[in-house]
């Protein structure tokens, strides 16, 4: 008699796999990074530590762990809402880019101009390019029907290589030995750092402050409401007169903007100039962290620290091993694997299944 | 008509189908209970219940679409074990299902060919197709796209699939329940020549009329279990009626017509194009409902009745502000929120995922149609200013509701998911009829209900109308329609016909309807 | 060998990739699986075979090793999507991902590497004839594997049994699973063609079109794979007219920057990504096409009741 194991619905979603689910999907990636790392050879435990734990240990490393988580925690949580939605805007990446340029245009173009407000004026600018941006796959999916996924994407591509031509072209710095690099940014033109001469810098309050009100937008306001109803049922959504194609506009809008501002607060931030790599692909690893957060902004935030460990872990195992530092691609692609993977657990248990049938009269069932 | 008394162990030969001490059980729900049931050839046999009596899970065992938990089916005297449709047809049983299995965008002979074992494939199917069909008066062209045919002609795929396969056992689950009393009339005939052919039926219904009339023995489940094996012959529709619901039958009382009070709802010369490629075209609807009245829509599905309730509620807007108005106001243009602020209500037909989330708790699904309006009773309102939302006054509405409609739940405040379909209705009913609206547009209030239900839920909704509200049924349930209207109009691709008072019309007369009978003098009054 | 035919040469190189990629595509779509993580198994393909190839020093066994690359992935997705029936448009992009990162690491110590080119065939010896004789009969084998696979598929899903039940399962697996149809089953076994498709592509990549491995090779190809099924409205002969579309503006990009017509390269570069989101806006002005040969379930997990 053989036995196979089948998923059964579960009548309830359950609300403890819901916080489970992510903490499974962290150990089983833990567990095949062992073995990626056993399988090169590379004493695996020693790297483990050097991957999650060494980079949790000096104030210097948790320091670089909050900028890095910086950008993520801002994009995750306004793709989180878009995702709820049933929104895939999975363009960020491109919405990231062109804030940094929309906003890196006031040191570059009015380089005198040294004011708190043209700080204030950089943040808003590079909002403002992310959501324009977001804006386009918006336009053709409300009016021609267009799937955004596609859209979005492919506006990454254009989004690199306008960005490439930038700072190799017109913005590029004429004393910089012909790098393809803008000038400096100077003075009121960089985030002010928060804590003594490290390298925190004023991104996050911005970052906890989108944080705060998302997390309120969600739970207690209508808008939040709105957004459940039309992402799980569309056709109630219709019946509550919820508007599908304003949502289009609110989400890509929303999460395009945040993407916009995590690029501005890149460049005016730690990268300090326009570049052609301005982001480790955040706005891709931003997508694991709204799903690993539970696509709810607190979740989001926490998600967001554990992927930037990835970061500087990916760094550290490179520097002290010599191994390659795509290990981090890896680890985020298996961590938003195992999280989906598990996340089967919340709608369904597993349950051994005898291939015999059973006869027994009427027996009960829990 | 012949009229004898069934002995189900007159003859030595074993029955066809025998089926003994069948259970199937769903988590915690008996669906069937120990079912035992005879079935001969050449016979028309009912399985007659309410709507979740077990009959679909009964036939679903017998045709291996579903396995039983214990219990054995005997063919022709010998035990089978039917563990997949493709063993039931091998045995000789073919199945026309309530809704079809069918593919929309393939041919019907790509359709057929799909349902059927390699022996019956070969040759030149799409000959055989038309020659049978044309021998059994059921004409079907085997190159159309099945999303092009009406669902009459779709049942006819399902019938001549089966017929194909050349069965000894026929099982029909509610075949009537989407045609036309005319198309009705002519399936029986089919039938007819099937058993003179000394083919078996197994016929699931829940209308009496018509198992009294072609129906040689019939079995009644309720709840899951046997109640009674009878003649439908020598039974009356009422006792026969009795013994599905298993008490007096629910009257539902009438109650006077106001004389004639203010039109409430009118739509004139309304036309809309249908915003899918299958969807269907309204076509110069017109209609006019006073306070205090009643109009029941009746019609075959698929005619164009999600597409007239889209347009009456506003899920669907029209740029003629005077298309459609309701409480004295032109309301063509306004969407669904605005309509119910001057005092509208609507309940859709499909109640997962359109007039309720299944994953919402039910206070969650209060605010769903009531976040843009004011609390009846002491004018509060779910969103605040700031757009924040009033959690605590929803779940009060939640208990009220629950308490005053009779939501049956094991905890005050579940997902909407986990009710059943009867009680999810009650809810759905209570949220809106709460509010006392002056308009209400329902669209198949008791569509998969239980009687007890149904019931309660149509003398609500002639409750509400005498206390002076207009009412728009739409309905595919004749019984209910003749149970609730004052004026009777019918839907039929798109055009609405001329309301007639309810006592004027029969069910014949409806069915003409239904099969388009109007179209063509709406069309030309349109021209 | 004239301007001319050089540019078509360069044409069905470039066009060959998209088409490998989404032919397989189309017949995972047909089949009601939407897979989004084309992109990272045809880089996983690519970095594959690349390797495979550089290890043996056959390029046939690196066209292998990258089908079996892009089946392993794909089996992954099947498995959550299938088996677990997790949502298809995150695992998609998880695949991707993964794809992308597992790559990287793979080839971290293959880049810059000579690779092995497959190296082209001289079909009935007819190479040397003029004007055609390289297009039609001299080009490299996967080119020809390529068309080849598009006629099966399209005889496949229209004139054989099985392609009927595919779409059958793509239209309704409800219904197809009444009739007694393993959905679960076919669409694995789709979504495996797929990834052997996705797989060829990128081998295609490595071995042949720039014969050495760079990390993120494939540069958006599989995304604009996935658009070119929407494009071809899961019809393979569209589909093939598609991919040699994008095939040509790929080039055009290319030849524009050649012949220095003042026109920054990084504009010309983006040409294929906006001629796709335009190609997907053509399109959808159709909306009857679109709409009939939708798969109807399209993205929708199946869980069979038992």
């Amino acid at each position: 008699m053989s036995a196979k194991i089948i998923l059964e619905k579960r009548h309830n979603a359950s609300p403890m796999m819901r916080y489970l689910s992510p903490l499974l999907a962290i150990g089983l990636t833990v567990i095949a990074g062992g073995l990626i790392f056993l399988a090169m050879g590379q004493p695996p435990l020693k790297a483990l530590y050097l991957y999650f734990i060494d980079p949790l240990t000096s104030i210097w490393s948790l320091q670089e762990l909050v900028v890095k988580a910086s950008p993520l925690i801002l994009i995750g949580c306004g793709l989180a809402v878009a995702f709820r939605a049933n929104i895939w805007n999975i363009g960020a990446e491109g919405q990231l880019l062109i804030g940094a340029l929309f906003g890196s245009s006031i040191p570059i173009l009015f380089g005198d101009w040294q004011s708190p407000l043209a700080l204030v004026c950089m943040l808003l600018l590079g909002a403002l390019g992310g959501a324009l941006f977001g804006a386009i796959p918006a336009l053709l999916k409300n009016r021609f029907r267009v799937n955004e996924i596609l859209t979005s994407l492919m506006l990454v591509y254009v989004a690199q290589l306008l960005l490439d031509w930038m700072v190799r072209g017109p913005w590029r710095d004429p004393h910089g030995y012909n790098f393809p690099k803008s000038v400096s940014f100077e003075g009121w033109h960089q985030l002010p750092i928060i804590i003594g001469n490290g390298r925190v810098h004023m991104g996050i309050i911005l970052v906890i402050l989108a944080v705060v009100i998302l997390y309120w937008m969600m739970t207690k306001t209508i808008k939040g409401f709105e957004i459940r109803v039309i992402g799980g049922a569309p056709r109630a959504g219709a019946f509550a007169g919820f508007s599908q194609t304003r949502m289009v506009w609110f989400c890509l809008l929303l999460s395009g903007a945040l993407a916009g501002l995590a690029g501005i607060i890149e460049v005016a931030g730690p990268v300090g100039q326009l570049q052609p790599s301005i982001s480790p692909n955040y706005g891709f690893t931003a997508i694991i962290v709204a799903f690993l957060g539970r696509l709810n902004s607190i979740g989001v935030m926490m998600a967001g620290l554990l992927l930037a460990v990835s970061y500087l872990g990916g760094e550290g195992v490179q520097i002290e091993l010599g191994i390659s530092d795509k290990t981090t691609h890896v680890f985020q692609g298996m961590l938003l694997f195992f999280i989906l993977m598990c996340d089967t657990l919340i709608y369904y248990r597993l349950r051994l299944l005898s291939s015999m049938p059973k006869l027994t009269q009427g027996g009960s069932l829990p | 008509m012949e009229c004898k008394i069934v002995s189900l162990h007159s003859t030595h030969e074993p029955p066809l189908l025998e089926v003994k001490n069948l259970v199937k059980q769903f988590g915690n729900l008996t669906a069937n209970d120990h079912i035992n049931l005879h079935i001969q050839g050449s016979r028309i046999h009912a399985l007659l219940g309410e709507n979740g009596a077990g009959k679909s899970t009964l036939v679903k065992m017998v045709y291996g679409a579903l396995q039983p938990t214990s219990g054995e089916i005997l063919w022709q005297g010998e035990r089978v074990i039917v563990d997949s449709p493709a063993r039931a047809r091998e045995l000789g049983i073919g199945m026309v299902f309530q809704h079809f299995s069918l593919f929309e965008a393939l041919t019907v002979a790509e359709n057929i060919s799909l349902a059927l074992p390699a022996n019956l494939r070969e040759g030149n199917l799409e000959q055989r197709i038309s020659e049978l069909s044309h021998d059994y008066g059921l004409t079907l062209q085997p190159d159309a796209l099945v999303a092009d045919l009406s669902v009459g002609q779709r049942q006819r795929i399902e019938i001549v699939r089966c017929l194909l396969q050349q069965p000894r056992l026929l099982i029909m689950d509610e075949p009537t329940a989407v045609l036309t009393p005319q198309e009705a009339q002519s399936l029986f005939t089919t039938l007819q020549r099937l058993t003179s052919e000394g083919c078996a039926v197994l016929y699931i219904s829940h209308r009496l009329e018509e198992v009294k009339q072609i129906c040689h023995g019939a079995t009644i489940l309720r709840h899951g279990k046997i109640v009674a094996s009878v003649d439908p012959q020598i039974e009356t529709a009422a006792s026969l009626a009795q013994m599905m619901v298993g008490a007096e039958v629910h009257a539902v009382s009438h109650g006077t017509v106001a004389a004639s009070g203010q039109p409430l709802i009118i739509a004139e010369q309304f036309s809309q194009a249908a915003d899918t490629p299958f969807g269907v075209d309204l076509k110069a609807v017109n209609l006019q409902v006073r306070a205090g009245e009643i109009l029941a829509i009746a019609g075959v599905a698929g005619n164009g009745q999600s597409e007239l309730f889209a347009a009456l509620s506003g899920e669907q807007t029209n740029n003629k502000p005077q298309a459609i108005n309701m409480c004295g106001q032109a309301c063509g243009h306004l969407g669904i929120t605005q309509r119910r602020r001057i005092g509208a209500a609507f309940i859709p037909e499909e109640r997962m995922g359109h007039s309720a989330v299944a994953n919402f708790s039910l206070s969650d699904n209060i605010i769903l149609s009531r976040h843009s309006l004011r609390d009846n009773h002491d004018q509060q309102s779910l969103v605040g200013r700031s757009g924040t939302i009033n959690y605590t006054l929803a779940r009060d509405i939640n208990m009220h509701i629950g308490k005053v409609y009779d939501v049956r739940k094991g905890q005050p405040d579940p997902e909407a998911g986990s009710l059943s379909g009867g009680n999810l209705q009650k809810f759905v009913m209570g949220r809106e009829l709460d509010r006392r609206p002056k308009v209400l547009v329902v669209n198949q209030p008791t569509w998969g209900v239980d009687a007890g239900a149904a019931a309660l839920i149509r003398q609500a909704l002639i409750d509400l109308a005498r206390s002076g509200s207009a009412l728009i049924v739409i309905s595919q349930d004749l019984d209910e329609i003749f149970e609730l209207a004052d004026q009777i109009a019918v839907i039929s691709r798109g055009y609405l016909s001329p309301a007639q008072p309810a006592q004027s019309l029969s069910a014949e007369q409806i069915g003409l309807l239904m099969a388009g009978a109007h179209e063509t003098s709406t069309q030309a009054q349109t021209l | 060998m004239t301007g001319l035919e050089a540019f078509v040469l360069t044409v069905i190189t470039a066009s060959t990739p998209f088409l490998l990629a989404a032919i397989g595509e189309l017949v995972v779509e047909r089949s009601g699986v939407l897979n989004l993580g084309v992109e990272g198994m045809m880089v996983m393909g690519a970095v594959c075979g690349f390797g495979a190839a550089h290890l043996t020093g056959s390029p046939w066994l690196g066209v292998l090793a990258a089908i079996l690359a892009g089946a392993a992935m794909a089996l992954l997705f099947g498995f959550l999507t299938q088996i677990l029936i997790t949502n298809q448009v995150a695992t998609g992009l998880s695949i991707t991902l993964l794809g992308l990162g597992l790559s990287g690491l793979i080839g971290s110590n293959l880049v810059g590497l000579p690779g092995e080119k497959m190296q082209p065939l001289n079909v009935f010896g007819l190479n040397e004839m003029p004007i055609l004789g390289t297009l039609v009969f001299g080009q490299d084998p996967l080119v020809y594997i390529s068309i080849l696979l598009t006629l099966g598929v399209a005889y496949f899903l229209y004139r054989t049994r099985a392609g009927l039940i595919v779409r059958a399962v793509g239209q309704s697996h409800q219904s197809a699973h009444s009739l007694g149809y393993k959905v679960i089953a076919v669409r694995l076994s789709c979504i495996v063609f797929g990834g052997c498709c996705a797989g060829l592509a990128g081998a295609y990549l490595s071995l042949s079109y720039t014969p050495q491995w760079i990390e993120n090779m494939t540069a958006g190809r599989g995304w604009i794979a996935l658009a070119l099924v929407v494009f071809s409205t899961w019809m393979p002969g569209r589909l093939a007219i598609g991919a040699y579309l994008f095939g040509t503006v790929w080039i055009l990009g290319l030849y524009a920057q050649a012949w220095g017509i003042g026109i920054p390269s990084q504009f010309l570069s983006s040409l294929p990504y906006l001629a796709t989101i335009v190609a997907l806006i053509l399109i959808s002005t159709n909306r009857r096409l679109s709409v009939v040969n939708t798969p109807a379930s399209l993205g929708q997990g199946f869980v069979p009741d038992r």
